[in-house]
């Protein structure tokens, strides 16, 4: 009785001041690429169309360095967005630990989360002391090879089928004059590791780095094969062929003026907006083609408190926001456009490129923990820096990288 | 020293420059082998200052074709005014594509502000630091000037805690505040060796009128400080206007300076980057601190020399 | 108004306690209320931030500071990451660099202008616009010139020259000279009318007694003009300087820090760290890091001006 009342209050409350007049909600995000734009789109049309409330888009360029420190700021100086957009993982940790992110755990009991949520262990990060504080919107992988149809094409060989026929490949591409492997410059390089611990390391290394931050097991002869992959590859890159950001890499691919990528799965949202269609233009290859889990992260709503004073409609817009992120309609347009996988399945994915279908059949055998899920952003940053240096400087060996690897992983907390 | 006093010191009533004018008579066209290499050296340099600039505006007015021909030097087939255009009114982040316009207003609406605080506080400090010495003002001259070497970044974090106490995170007011700190160090330094360079009678005769502090800053050291308040104009104007951090900090989304829509424009390239459109944008967010320079540059070049001369 | 707050003031500390008071609170009264902006400024940005910085860079703070103190254990990781040295070692060679080339080209550069040349103002307008634009604009533009394929590197390639070389950016050797010829094409300008203006501050009568002494054009420059424009040369090291040590911007626009880490800075790395590495103590110990460095090459300079006052006065 108690809670239908509780029920009822809240409903008219909602619709109250749904019809009473819209309010205006600042949504910050760094999704600023052609496939990232058209998708965050869709949450804007969606949310405008069912509330009647306004989207105010504040994009940041730069996610880390650039966005992260000003959506940061912003909170911890009591200027909040109405809602932000954040890896879903655990850069906002001491956020809600300082109780400056709104607990969402009405909604989500509300909704029942846990019912549709593909898979559970995406709620971890945003859970903190029982309660729920983010949703996750989407499940990013970063564990896939692009393969250029045309660069193979060209030198008259059939596209690989996994990453070994990939590397044995890679001499006759470079006497074709064609870029075994296409690389932006920055951060793309430093996800590349944890694509290869997982195909060629395996589920059980990833879990043990990862999760467990187990530095004996960056000291294993797994992870050594690992080591030996990425110092192979770093020897067919060279500084001066790196091009600006990632959608050059997807355009060098459609050209086939470089053969292959690893790179996560948003770069088929701008392979798409180039006009690519997978498996004419393009192949992907989930997991490198070895394994038959992927690791993952993705990105997440977090919906700030909103200081004292502020309107209620704009509270309530914050709900009807967080409620429609995850509501199947905006899911299935969202991440058509994104490239990445929907936080739940009871949609018509019909509607799904060849890539999504194939990374949605491994879906079923579980998520691993990718590095931005389940590292802090502090080690997050030190094995970036370490990859960075790695890739330039041939100085350092496999064995120094193995040993400093292992030891950011030692102080990791 | 008293010989550098005395010429700075004679200038602004004298009224034609610090003594920046060439001295003595018109220079004869005599080609001597110096002065050929002279010229030659200073054309040499001209071009190395000139050729970015060129380049610029250049690949500006080309089309993306005409860019990926690869001849930085070529001119325009035809000049183009898309990429300004675009620039301007249309160029995307996110979901936003109302180009630069929005920021350029932003910038004027934090940079007037701005410079006109930070330039009265800091004219105030440096009259009061040569003229009303008080025990320990040297010390907090010295801190101030070795704090204009600290890293900004240094500060960042406590300047958000303590905008935030004052309740102006993320407003006009936050940001002013942070380009009147950060602006006093070297504003004041330029005050005050400014002040210290001019006659001290005429201070010495108000006071003995009974003239108190503000009446002789007001109607004895202001009407003489025109160089160096051009000086600190430009600087601040060019400095407030060129600022990246303190504006994407502190002003909140809604008042993003323009330098923040440049970097957001330039760095989200959707597809294939757009040389012409990035030049144009970036021409375009240097046009008010170049055309500021310009117009004064021979008074900002007589006030740097007037604040410069005397340590 | 303002004068009768200057009588107030004496009277009243000449009543309350003769002498004391007088000389230490009253004396100047208006002049240290005007003076309040600045001494907040000092004391609670310069003075306050710092010693925040400095104790929190004692904790395990992470994204706020809330954490507990662990002594020098921040400081021990600084040393040990091969990111932070590179970064300090290619500040320090920058700096040189820039701080001999900014002076000495600005110095010859003015030296030049002297020579009552035609079109002075024609060139010293050139030399000077850069300086007018922001690190932000300086880095995108140069980034564009130094673009290996699009750039003058392409260029000259595409006009026949195959052999010319210019990928500074792309060459961890040579990155450091790409920032500067970026840094040079902004700030040279400046010094030389900060130096121009010293010149033109010495006295035509020190020339004529050179002149008469027999003393070589050259020699006069070096041994008599240069020691005379000492206050240019601080204002000029002053500014420099501070540009040098906060690094920041150009480096950003420009190479990122890339290729690889081989153009990284240390006020990079202090927000890298704070700021998207969500390690706040990390970040505040090279913040103090670099702000002992600041003190270490300040203090011979603060004792320069400050020390010997009577000197000057």
């Amino acid at each position: 009785m108690k809670k239908f009342a509780v029920v009822a209050a809240m409903a008219t409350a909602l619709l109250g001041s749904t019809a009473s007049y819209a309010a205006e909600l600042e949504v910050t995000h760094w999704w600023t690429s052609a496939g990232e734009a058209a998708a965050v789109a869709e949450f804007a049309r969606v949310f405008e169309e069912e509330t009647g409330n306004t989207w105010k888009d504040s994009a940041l360029s730069g996610s880390g360095t650039g966005a992260n420190p000003v959506i940061i700021s912003r909170i911890i100086g009591g200027n909040p967005m109405g809602a932000t957009q954040m890896n879903t993982g655990r850069d906002a940790e001491e956020l809600i630990q300082a109780g400056l992110i709104r607990d969402l755990t009405p909604i989500a009991d509300e909704l029942g989360v846990k019912d549709f949520y593909v898979d559970q262990s995406l709620l971890e990060p945003c859970t903190y002391d029982g309660k729920i504080y983010c949703f996750p919107v989407n499940i990013h992988s970063w564990d896939w090879l692009w393969l250029s149809t045309k660069a193979y094409e060209k030198i008259g060989q059939p596209v690989p089928k996994d990453w070994n026929e990939y590397v044995a490949s890679w001499p006759a591409l470079q006497a074709a004059g064609i870029l075994p492997f296409g690389l932006a410059t920055g951060w793309p390089f430093s996800g590349i590791p944890g694509v290869l611990m997982a195909g060629i390391g395996g589920s059980d290394l990833l879990i043990a780095v990862n999760r467990d931050k187990d530095a004996e097991a960056v000291r294993s002869p797994e992870f050594r094969k690992v080591a030996e992959a990425l110092d192979h590859l770093r020897s067919v890159i060279s500084p001066d062929t790196l091009v600006p950001t990632f959608g050059d890499v997807g355009n060098q691919l459609l050209e086939g003026t470089a053969a292959g990528n690893i790179h996560g799965d948003w770069l088929q949202g701008d392979l798409q907006v180039a006009g690519g269609v997978p498996g004419v233009d393009y192949e992907c290859l989930p997991a490198l083609g070895l394994g038959t889990q992927l690791s993952g992260g993705g990105d997440s709503f977090y919906f700030p408190v909103l200081p004292e004073g502020t309107d209620q409609a704009v509270i309530d817009a914050q709900t009807e926001l967080a409620k429609i992120v995850i509501s199947p309609e905006a899911q299935l347009a969202f991440n058509l456009k994104k490239g990445s996988m929907p936080i739940r399945t009871d949609i018509d994915l019909s509607g799904a490129n060849a890539c999504m279908k194939k990374a949605l059949d491994l879906l079923g055998n579980g998520l691993l923990p990718s590095g931005d899920f389940a590292l802090s952003s502090d080690t997050q940053q030190q094995l970036q820096d370490l990859n960075t240096e790695f890739l330039d400087d041939d100085g350092i060996t496999v064995d120094d990288y193995i040993e400093r690897y292992a030891s950011i992983i030692e102080q990791a907390d | 020293m008293s010989q550098i006093a005395t010429t700075a010191g004679s200038l602004p009533q004298a009224g034609h420059g610090a003594g920046i004018e060439p001295r003595g008579p018109r220079p004869k066209p005599f080609f001597t082998p110096k002065k050929i290499i002279i010229y030659s050296v200073l054309v040499l340099f001209s071009f190395y200052f000139l050729f970015p600039l060129y380049v610029m505006v250049v690949t500006s007015f080309k089309t993306m074709p005409e860019i990926r021909f690869g001849n930085i030097f070529a001119f325009p087939g035809q000049i183009n005014f898309d990429a300004w255009i675009k620039a301007w009114t249309s160029a995307c982040t996110g979901l936003t594509c109302e180009g630069l316009s929005p920021g350029f207003w932003n910038s004027v609406k934090i940079t007037i502000p701005s410079t006109i605080v930070s330039i009265f506080i800091a004219a105030v400090n440096g009259y009061a630091l040569v003229n009303w010495r008080f025990k320990g003002s040297e010390v907090f001259f010295a801190i101030l000037i070795f704090g204009s070497f600290i890293p900004y970044q240094v500060f960042l974090y406590p300047l958000v805690m303590i905008t935030r106490q004052l309740g102006i995170f993320g407003t006009l007011q936050a940001v002013i505040l942070v380009h009147t700190v950060f602006g006093m160090p070297i504003l004041t330094l330029l005050f005050r060796n400014y002040f210290a360079s001019l006659p001290q009678e005429l201070f010495k005769a108000a006071r003995v009128d009974g003239a108190g502090f503000w009446r002789i800053f007001f109607e004895i050291m202001l009407p003489m400080s025109l160089p160096i308040f051009v000086v600190a104009l430009i600087l601040q104007v060019t400095g407030i206007w060129n600022d990246f951090l303190f504006g994407v900090v502190f002003a909140g989304t809604q008042n993003y300076p323009m330098t923040v829509q440049l970097n957001n424009i330039v760095n989200s390239a959707q597809g294939t980057p757009e040389y012409n459109v990035n030049m144009a944008a970036t021409v375009l967010t240097g046009l008010v601190p170049l055309i500021i320079y310009f117009v004064s540059g021979k008074l900002f070049v007589r006030g740097v020399a007037a604040g410069a001369v005397k340590g | 108004m303002a004068d009768t707050a200057v009588h107030a003031g004496e009277g009243a500390g000449t009543v309350v306690r003769p002498g004391f008071l007088k000389k230490t609170f009253l004396h100047n009264l208006p002049a240290k209320i005007a003076a309040v902006p600045m001494m907040a400024t000092v004391i609670i940005v310069f003075v306050g931030c710092t010693l925040w910085t400095i104790y929190y860079s004692f904790t395990n703070s992470k994204l706020l500071p809330t954490g507990k103190f662990v002594g020098f254990d921040q400081y021990e990781r600084l040393f040990a990451t091969s990111r932070w040295n590179i970064s300090v070692t290619n500040l320090i060679s920058y700096g040189i660099m820039s701080l001999v080339f900014t002076l000495v080209l600005g110095f010859l550069l003015a030296v030049l202008m002297d020579q009552k040349i035609r079109f002075e103002s024609a060139f010293r307008t050139i030399m000077l616009y850069p300086f007018a634009l922001s690190f932000i604009v300086t880095g995108l533009v140069w980034q564009w010139i130094m673009n290996p394929t699009l750039g003058l590197q392409g260029t000259m390639r595409n006009l026949g020259f195959e052999w010319f070389t210019f990928d500074w950016i792309a060459n961890s050797r040579m990155v450091l000279f790409a920032l500067l010829i970026a840094g040079l094409w902004q700030g040279v300008g400046f010094c030389m009318v900060l130096m121009l203006a010293g010149l033109r501050g010495v006295d035509e009568e020190i020339w004529k007694a050179a002149r008469v002494d027999g003393i070589p054009t050259w020699r006069t420059y070096i041994s008599v003009v240069l020691p005379m424009m000492r206050g240019v040369l601080v204002t000029a090291l002053v500014l420099i300087g501070s540009g040098i040590v906060r690094l920041y911007d150009l480096v950003v626009a420009l190479t990122n820090g890339g290729p690889g880490i081989s153009s990284e800075v240390p006020a990079k790395y202090v927000y890298n760290y704070m700021f998207s590495g969500g390690n706040i103590g990390q970040g505040l110990a090279a913040a103090t890091m670099m702000l002992l460095t600041v003190v270490i090459i300040m203090i011979p300079w603060v004792y320069l001006e400050f020390g010997g006052k009577g000197r000057r006065s």
